[in-house]
């Protein structure tokens, strides 16, 4: 089967590999219909994440048919049209019974601290992601949800991740009504961030980001103010002139580790390495929230460590609460969301590219060519 | 305690323009609601403990936790001198900077190794390609011929010092 093949730093490539086989008795095969790529996969495809070895297929976002199932699957049937959360969860530990999905101790060997995703590097538990013809999905009977048949495909594959993380962004934030939320990065994550803080009952949402051509479409998409921080000289004195010197109720770190804005937090984080990405995002943050507020973290970073003010948030008081989103947990009713017409997730897609072309769809990506905000890749024969 | 009556008119329902605004103000909406519940609201539970997926290739395991997990991906196992690379990093804990800066390290070793697995193939790799280049000089001409004259004048400059040194 074609599938995505990371060789290095900056170098993907499609290749030919050997198609998946039921490896436990709650597996499925799934054949890909529609995979995105994510804006953490770039954190993968720069070589921040420890672990990601060479010849890994990347993708925790895609949906796809039912080609096969395990002897143990009772519920999913072989031709269901299934979309696929990117946590990779078994239903039953300590953490899934608190319905801690993302956090599931039952699915990742390598590492305590997250649960298995999706082609994620080995830190993440060493499976192959959707970036495929054809992708290994254990846990069929609880992880897959079959797609409503009237919504469109587009929707659905972005409900496996995008749509979910944004709205545990807003949702982490403890929005009450009324309050001023600021999401910093335009990317899809700060877009569906900033649309979910309206559905939970914002009054006012200012999204941050450098690039014009995003500001642009998050302010048509989730009508909200945008500030190009590239514009501004100091951004937690920015955010405070704008809420009466105060600082904003909640805060949102849609970046995480790729962040632009701070030369040191650049070079230490992106080009050395020497943290965990650059924290820049995370900075703003957390001095630009008012004291006693929320800071809402679903930006990634690695496993290492950053430099943050920490003290800062001590003494402003403030609840930073972050985790990977629990999708299935919201799946029910960001359906609904979609069904009853309150948000068009779909639009957010900017290029569907064939999977053949794989390189150039992370460059494009990566590099924020031809006003790219999201990109769908297509395996062959799925163009329709 | 959560207000059961009908909540009064909001001071925000100047939001007509926003499709959706305030949805989820109440938690009565919000099936998700709470963050954490026990039991969880899934369906199609019909195990304990999930069987124990036979173990096929090398998974090296954290030292924070006892044995593999019941479940795990079989992609890349370790090998080459970045497996062993890998598998010291493992013995150290998650806890510990070394395991990360070993894994970051063995990455990279495993970079140079699959350029030699292609190469021992008789598949010389298309760097300029596998990077995307062709996109880079579709969209951003003027950046992709800024970076070739960068980099032809760095292998310039480099080639003048080798054969200057050589002198």
């Amino acid at each position: 089967m074609l599938a995505m093949d990371y060789r290095g730093p900056y170098r993907v490539r499609a290749t030919q590999k050997p198609e998946p086989t039921i490896e436990h008795p709650n597996d499925a095969i799934v054949r890909v219909t529609r995979s995105c790529i994510c804006g953490s996969d770039l954190h993968l495809y720069h070589g921040m994440v420890p672990d990601t070895r060479i010849g890994s297929t990347f993708g925790h976002e895609f949906t796809g048919v039912v080609e096969q199932v395990g002897p143990s699957v009772e519920k999913l049937k072989v031709g269901d049209h299934v979309l696929v959360p990117f946590n990779i969860f078994c239903g039953t530990c300590f953490y899934c019974q608190r319905e801690l999905y993302g956090n599931c101790h039952n699915t990742n060997p390598e590492a305590t601290a997250v649960g298995g995703i999706y082609g994620y590097s080995h830190t993440a538990g060493g499976y192959d992601g959707g970036q495929a013809e054809y992708v290994r999905v254990p846990m069929a009977d609880i992880a897959p949800t079959v797609i409503p048949k009237e919504m469109d495909l587009d929707d659905a594959v972005l409900l496996t991740d995008v749509f979910p993380t944004g709205y545990q962004a807003a949702e982490m934030g403890e929005i009450e009504e009324g309050d001023t939320v600021v999401i910093f990065g335009a990317g899809p994550i700060g877009i569906m961030a900033a649309k979910s803080a309206w559905i939970l009952g914002a009054g006012r949402v200012i999204v941050v980001d450098h690039l014009d051509y995003r500001l642009e479409f998050v302010k048509n998409f989730a009508q909200c103010e945008v500030v190009n921080f590239l514009d501004v000289r100091d951004m937690a004195i920015h955010i405070k002139r704008m809420t009466d010197w105060l600082g904003a109720d909640v805060c949102i770190d849609a970046v995480g580790g790729d962040a632009s804005g701070n030369f040191l937090q650049t070079i230490t984080g992106k080009k050395m390495k020497l943290q965990a990405g650059s924290a820049t995002a995370l900075h703003w943050a957390i001095n630009s929230v008012r004291l006693g507020g929320n800071v809402s973290i679903v930006g990634v970073y690695g496993p290492t460590f950053n430099a943050v003010p920490i003290g800062n948030a001590i003494n402003k008081g403030l609840t930073l609460r972050m985790n990977q989103a629990s999708v299935k947990r919201h799946l029910p009713r960001l359906i609904e969301h979609i069904q009853a017409g309150r948000i068009e997730p779909r639009k957010i897609i900017t290029h569907r590219i064939p999977l053949e072309e794989i390189s150039d769809a992370y460059h494009i990506f990566s590099s924020k060519l031809d006003n790219c905000i999201k990109t769908v890749l297509v395996p062959p024969g799925q163009f329709h | 305690m959560e207000n059961q009556q009908t909540p009064a008119p909001s001071k925000h329902d100047g939001h007509p323009h926003i499709p959706g605004w305030g949805a989820d103000l109440d938690h009565k909406n919000r099936p998700a609601y709470p963050k954490e519940r026990t039991p969880p609201r899934l369906e199609g539970i019909h195990w304990d403990q999930p069987q124990q997926q036979p173990q096929t290739v090398e998974i090296l395991h954290s030292n924070e936790r006892p044995d593999i997990t019941p479940i795990f991906g079989t992609t890349v196992p370790p090998s080459g001198f970045s497996g062993m690379i890998r598998r010291a990093a493992f013995k150290y804990s998650e806890n510990d900077m070394r395991h990360w800066l070993m894994l970051l390290f063995a990455d990279r070793v495993n970079m140079l190794e699959g350029l030699g697995d292609d190469l021992m193939k008789g598949h010389v790799p298309n760097i300029f390609a596998e990077m995307g280049m062709k996109s880079e000089l579709k969209y951003n001409r003027a950046g992709f011929i800024r970076k070739a004259a960068i980099a032809t004048a760095v292998a310039g400059l480099g080639y003048y010092w080798l054969k200057h040194r050589k002198d």
